[in-house]
């Protein structure tokens, strides 16, 4: 207790010049006339609280380490789940049924909720994309909304000025971000690594910046609009046909309904998503995938071997960007409107987020933190206003107690099958 | 008697070494870690080179092996000069190497260390992977029939499915063998393969070292501190001390060599 | 050159020293933690963006009290806003960098942009979004040139600037290569390992060299504050931006090198909106960096780093 004393009081005096400059004293400005608001409250109720915390630190350590013990004593249920999850044909099981919810649920929802699961997907896809170069190759990139943008702006640019329809747009918009990918990590994956982040950092800055002054070709500020939405086999889901057109509703004799634009973009994002999913669970299993991993873990073992370190960090990150440009793509489609203010360093911190919090390297964990992360402003509102707050904190957080994610990541183990494998 | 270096390549009568090293130096900063190496490395040969802790044996097959740019001298394989050459590049010319603190991948089975190595040979167009075509199928089996091979042949079948990082330390040095054997290399080096090891796996790692030349002609550069591996299984060997080399010559010579012995061998 | 395009160059380079040396206040900070940790500390603009708000604090304060002596402002201004933003630098790398030495690369990368996101929200929590101005503290100049013509301003705060830059750099250095604890930096970002080794306190080391690079950042926000009399949360994520491209560009790990690399970035950014478009000074800075990543990733003053094997 002796020493302890001194010390919290160190923290408490520490946290007082820390708060009373951002929270005590806030600056007013009315016109010229610049002024003080005092208000000491929050800063009082911080330093009494971390005082507290710093004076009985070790008992409360003590108390969480021995509840934390109990906890995983007590619940044989996450061992139960990781065993199931070791098993063989684990996987096809709870995935199918996993993606029958998913198509039935649209139709017994309500219409704001599938607008927003819609949404969520988007934010899986990025998130499954950014993972990629994040958690297979171990790469930093603090710039994703580039890509996206690039995905947005071609489609809504050759949907504009070419008329191309959606589907021809999605594997040029994915090619496009593809290429900026890779022109972008040519240079700089020679270098280590995190130089990667600070440049995609730049990037993404100077893709905005380009993205608002370019007023010719992008509209600046403005955006583009009317941005055609996505058809089924040339069926339109608008009230009348466009010139030449047929709509789905008059296609199939049923009553117009905004509804089936809108469980059609739901489904369509779906599939997008499965796709991505197939995709990357094969390149898991592919040479291209070990490589990724490999190169992760140790650089130099991988050149030993005669592995080229710049193709293969370059492959990741073009690859993710071909993701991040499908669900550009598809949010143009969606909003039938984009702007620049759609692809700040806002929304790459937001994917970021999604990766970390549910487990990089972890497709499961990734699913579920983009829904929760996007589900979440619309469920409490009074949240939004501290979303960035929040997604800054758990970064750190969780990379101090908890860096493998919510849901760590089980990778596919190549083995051999059991008959070459005698008796230990 | 021993040779004092420069006129080793001139008394040698094989025609085309299968390395050569010339003048080769290294300097950090004020430090001249290697001094005017020179050294030919045989076809079928096992070449050893030995010298107190930091003589600068491991900043030569740094060198060699392309991880740093030697500040003067050169590096020829096959007649190819390699010191210019980033160290993928060498690999696959086919100088493949292990380290001091082996470097496997702990996370991956001991099986997947082996396709990853395998990984310049494979299949790995994306595409074909994605579809799983037949000419991509083959090439998967192929690899894992080599990896059960090699495997089989340093006695890790039975821990084929573990975590390489699991594994005991002995194993994890044959696996790094394995690993670099996997390749097809022309020359291999070794960072003190026997270091950790107990007397009867350094026993077998010296049958398996003379296995590897007699079946698979693999050229073998060692680094290595005990003795009596080094003078059992070398043909030739280089003394090295203080970053410059004192001696070459074969074992008989080299145990007899006077400079050696005051400045190496007199000390163990 | 013409008479006036040559003051009109001139006028230019007088504004992008000054630029620079602001940027190359906030860059030391980032090379020297990345000398010692090999990490790139995103948080730094941040911390720089809090010297800025101090700054302009401490100005209200004193405005408050009616003090006007220039000298006492800034001699106020600038102790106060190092207190501060150096407990911060010490605070963020106490709970967010010190717990993770040791993990994977990626990971305290991850932390580090996580400290950024919050700082910066966290101020606009406390300060609010709006851009806070007020009056400029020091106003005046000198005028060079015809009177008819283009004629090259030179104003006291500008001198300002160079002169307190020019004092703070000299600080550092001979702080750097004469005391103790000076040693020990150079010592750590030579072989961190080696240096706990012989006993040197290596976690006291990087804690100094955090709050010493706070300490550079809250200068330049002071100064930048008295400068453009305007702040928001969000200065510091270009700044850091550029700051780190000028520590890039003269060789990260290298103080010298940050000095002379937020210099050459200044000059560049200032001609470049002179004489382009004033949109494009960022993407000038960025071009600059991938160019330097291209042609010389060591930099202009930085050695080529030789990896361990």
């Amino acid at each position: 207790m002796r020493r302890v004393l001194p010390e919290a009081l160190l923290a408490a005096v520490l946290t007082a010049v820390l708060a009373v400059p951002i929270f005590g004293l806030r600056i007013h400005v009315d016109g010229i006339d610049v002024s003080l608001d005092r208000t000491p409250t929050p800063v009082i109720v911080a330093v009494v609280v971390v005082f507290l915390l710093r004076l009985f630190q070790e008992p409360l350590r003590a108390g969480w380490a021995r509840a934390r013990l109990s906890i995983t004593w007590q619940h044989p249920l996450a061992d139960a789940l990781r065993r199931t999850r070791r098993q063989p044909g684990y996987r096809a099981l709870p995935w199918t049924l996993l993606l029958i919810a998913a198509v039935v649920w649209p139709f017994t929802a309500s219409r704001g909720a599938v607008d927003i699961m819609t949404l969520a997907l988007i934010y899986v896809m990025l998130g499954l994309g950014l993972n990629i170069v994040v958690g297979f190759a171990g790469l930093l990139v603090l710039g994703y909304a580039a890509f996206y943008a690039v995905g947005a702006y071609a489609y809504a640019l050759l949907a504009q000025h070419f008329g191309l329809s959606f589907w021809l747009s999605l594997p040029i918009a994915g090619a496009l971000a593809a290429l900026t990918g890779f022109l972008l990590g040519l240079p700089v994956l020679r270098l280590r690594g995190d130089y990667l982040a600070i440049v995609t950092l730049g990037f993404g800055e100077i893709t905005r910046l380009l993205l608002n002054n370019l007023n010719v070709l992008t509209g600046g500020p403005d955006g583009i609009g009317n941005i055609p939405r996505p058809t089924l086999f040339g069926l339109e889901f608008g009230r009348r046909a466009s010139e030449g057109g047929a709509t789905f509703h008059e296609f199939f004799g049923i009553d117009y309904s905004g509804e089936h634009a809108v469980i059609f973009l739901y489904l369509l994002g779906l599939a997008l998503v499965v796709s991505i999913l197939f995709v990357i669970d094969r390149l898991q299993r592919m040479p291209l995938g070990r490589a990724w991993e490999a190169l992760r873990e140790d650089e130099i073992a991988c050149r030993s071997l005669g592995l080229n370190p710049t193709v293969i960090k370059l492959s990741a990150l073009t690859l993710s960007a071909v993701f991040a440009g499908l669900a550009g793509a598809f949010f143009a489609a969606r909003q039938g409107y984009i702007n620049p203010e759609s692809f700040t360093f806002i929304e790459s911190a937001m994917v970021l987020a999604i990766v970390v919090l549910g487990g990089m390297g972890s497709q499961f964990g990734i699913m579920l933190a983009a829904i929760a992360i996007t589900a979440l402003p619309e469920l409490a509102r009074e949240f939004n206003e501290y979303r960035m707050l929040a997604f800054g904190l758990v970064m750190v957080l969780m990379m101090i107690w908890r860096p493998q994610g919510l849901v760590p990541a089980v990778r596919p183990r190549l083995e051999l099958p059991e008959r070459s494998e005698p008796a230990p | 008697m021993s040779r004092s270096l420069g006129k080793t390549a001139a008394a040698e009568p094989t025609p085309s070494p299968l390395l050569e090293v010339r003048g080769l130096s290294m300097r950090f900063g004020g430090l001249l870690a290697v001094d005017t190496v020179n050294f030919d490395v045989r076809r079928d040969q096992i070449f050893a080179i030995i010298g107190p802790n930091g003589a600068g044996k491991t900043t030569v097959f740094n060198c060699v092996g392309g991880f740093y740019r030697p500040t003067t001298g050169s590096v020829t394989l096959d007649g190819q000069p390699i010191h210019h050459l980033s160290s993928h590049r060498i690999a696959r010319l086919g100088l493949v190497r292990t380290f001091q603190n082996v470097r496997l991948f702990k996370t991956m089975t001991v099986v997947e260390n082996l396709l990853i190595s395998q990984h310049t040979q494979l299949e790995t167009r994306l595409l074909h992977g994605l579809f799983k075509t037949p000419n991509y199928r083959r090439a998967e089996a192929e690899a894992l029939e080599r990896a059960v091979f090699w495997l089989d042949k340093v006695g890790l079948l039975p821990v084929a499915n573990r975590e390489a990082g699991n594994l005991a330390y002995g194993q994890q040095r044959r696996l790094e063998i394995a690993r670099c054997m996997i390749t097809h290399p022309k020359l291999l080096m070794l960072d003190e393969p026997a270091a950790g090891l107990n007397p009867q796996e350094t026993r077998d790692l010296d049958r398996l070292i003379n296995d590897l030349r007699a079946e698979h002609g693999v050229a073998v550069l060692l680094i290595e501190h005990d003795m009596s591996l080094v003078m059992g299984i070398s043909d030739e060997i280089l003394v090295m001390e203080y970053g410059r080399p004192i001696a070459t010559g074969t074992p008989d010579e080299i145990r007899s060599d006077p400079r050696v012995i005051k400045a190496y061998l007199g000390e163990e | 050159m013409s008479g006036s395009s040559l003051l009109e160059f001139i006028q230019q380079a007088i504004n992008g020293l000054t630029l620079g040396s602001i940027y190359a206040l906030i860059a030391i900070g980032y090379t020297m933690v990345y000398g010692i940790i090999g990490m790139i500390n995103f948080a730094h603009g941040e911390i720089y963006m809090i010297g800025a708000y101090v700054g302009l604090l401490v100005i209200t304060v004193l405005g408050l009290f009616g003090v006007d002596s220039i000298s006492l402002i800034l001699l106020a201004t600038l102790a106060v806003s190092i207190l501060v933003t150096g407990s911060y630098g010490w605070t963020v790398e106490r709970l967010a960098y010190r717990p993770l030495r040791g993990s994977p690369r990626l990971v305290p990368l991850i932390s580090a942009i996580g400290v950024s996101i919050f700082l910066q929200n966290y101020v606009q929590l406390g300060q609010g979004a709006r851009d806070v101005s007020m009056q400029p503290v020091l106003t005046g100049g000198w005028r060079f040139g015809p009177e008819d013509g283009f004629q090259v301003y030179l104003s006291y705060m500008q001198v300002l600037i160079a002169a307190v830059t020019v004092v703070s750099m000299t600080v550092l250095t001979l702080f750097i290569s004469r005391s103790r604890m000076g040693r020990a930096c150079r010592a750590c970002s030579q072989d961190r390992a080696m240096a706990n080794l012989l006993g040197i306190d290596t976690d006291r080391v990087i804690a100094l060299t955090f709050v010493l690079g706070a300490a550079l950042a809250a200068v330049a926000g002071v100064l930048v504050s008295m400068y453009y009399g305007l702040v928001n949360p969000f200065i510091g994520f270009i700044a850091g931006l550029k700051a780190f491209t000028a520590a890039v560009l003269g060789g990260i790990g290298s103080i010298p090198g940050a000095m002379l690399g937020g210099v050459v970035l200044g000059l560049a950014e200032s001609f470049a909106s002179a004489y382009l478009r004033t949109e494009y000074k960022d993407v000038v800075a960025f071009a600059l960096l991938i160019g330097v990543l291209l042609v010389r990733p060591s930099g202009l003053l930085g050695r080529p780093d030789v990896e361990k094997v």
